[in-house]
C-alpha cells in the first residue's frame, strides 16, 4: 500500500517535472509545477513530515507560484521558440548525468541494509511540529535569525529592482 | 516500507530534469521554474533522510532551503521585470550586455 502510494506520487512528480521543462506556454508550465508541489506535499505526508507538507502548500503553492503567475501574465510575452540553440549540448549533458546516476544506483543498489532500521525515538512520540519548533529555536537559532535577515534583504532588493526610478529621484 | 534508495532515485530524476531545463530552455521564467524543481529535489532528499534516520535536522534544513527559494524568486522576478522593461523580451539569447 505504501509502495503503491509512493509509485503514484513519484510518477506524477516525474511526469509534471518533465512537463514543466517541455511545455511551450509558461502558464501551463507553472500550473504543472503547482500539481508537482501538491504531490511533493503528499510525499512529505507519507514520510511523516506533516508540518512541512502544510508549509509546502502554503508557501510554494500559495505564495511563490502566485508570484510566478503574476509575472507571466504581467509580461504578456508573445510565443517564442521553445529551445535554446544549445539544445543538443544540453540534452547530451542531461543524458550523461542520468547515466551516471543510474550506474551509481545500480552499483549501490544491493546495500539496502546499510541504513539502520529507524529506532523509535522521541520523534515518534512528540508531534512533528513540536519537534521542529524545539529544534529550530534551540539548536538552529542563529541560522533562523540569518534566514529572517535574508528575507529582509530579498524584500528590499526586489522593491529597489522592480521600482522604476527609485534611485534617480 | 519504501526503501530509501527509491527516494534518492526520484530526487535525482527531478534534479536532472531541472538541470536539463536550465540548459535547453531560452525563456527565463522557465529557467527559474527549473531552479525551483532542483530545490524541490533536494528537499525530497532531506525529508527522506530525516525520516529514515529519525533526525529532525533534515526537516529544519528544508525550512532554510524554502527561505532561500522564496527570496530567490522575489529577487529573480524583480530582475526579470527590470530586464523586460529595458529589452522588452524575456529570451535569454538577447541578454548579452556582459558579453565581451
Amino acid at each position: 500500500m505504501a509502495q503503491l502510494l509512493f509509485f503514484y506520487l513519484a510518477g506524477v512528480i516525474v511526469l509534471t517535472a518533465i512537463l514543466v521543462v517541455g511545455l511551450r506556454n509558461p502558464i501551463y508550465s507553472v500550473l504543472s509545477l503547482l500539481i508537482m508541489f501538491f504531490h511533493v506535499a503528499g510525499l512529505y505526508v507519507s514520510l511523516h513530515a506533516e508540518f512541512l507538507a502544510a508549509v509546502q502548500i502554503i508557501v510554494y503553492a500559495g505564495a511563490i507560484l502566485v508570484l510566478y503567475l503574476f509575472v507571466v501574465m504581467l509580461l504578456n510575452v508573445k510565443r517564442e521558440d521553445r529551445y535554446h540553440y544549445q539544445f543538443p549540448i544540453g540534452a547530451l549533458l542531461g543524458v550523461a548525468i542520468l547515466t551516471e546516476a543510474v550506474v551509481l544506483a545500480i552499483q549501490r543498489g544491493y546495500s539496502e541494509d546499510v541504513v539502520p532500521s529507524p529506532p523509535t525515538s522521541e520523534l515518534s512520540f512528540t508531534g512533528n511540529t513540536e519537534a521542529i519548533g524545539e529544534s529550530l529555536f534551540t539548536t538552529y537559532l542563529l541560522p533562523f535569525e540569518i534566514a529572517s535577515l535574508i528575507l529582509l534583504v530579498a524584500m528590499i532588493g526586489a522593491i529597489i529592482l522592480a521600482k522604476k526610478d527609485i534611485l534617480t529621484r | 516500507m519504501v526503501p530509501l534508495s527509491y527516494y534518492v532515485i526520484l530526487s535525482a530524476v527531478v534534479f536532472i530534469t531541472g538541470v536539463v531545463g536550465v540548459l535547453i530552455r531560452r525563456n527565463i521564467i522557465i529557467i527559474l521554474l527549473s531552479i525551483e524543481l532542483m530545490l524541490n529535489a533536494t528537499n525530497i532528499n532531506f525529508v527522506a533522510f530525516s525520516h529514515y534516520f529519525q533526525n529532525i535536522a533534515g526537516q529544519v534544513f528544508v525550512f532554510f532551503a524554502l527561505t532561500v527559494a522564496a527570496s530567490e524568486v522575489a529577487v529573480g522576478l524583480a530582475i526579470i521585470i527590470a530586464l523586460y522593461r529595458s529589452k522588452s523580451t524575456i529570451n535569454v539569447d538577447e541578454f548579452q550586455l556582459l558579453k565581451w
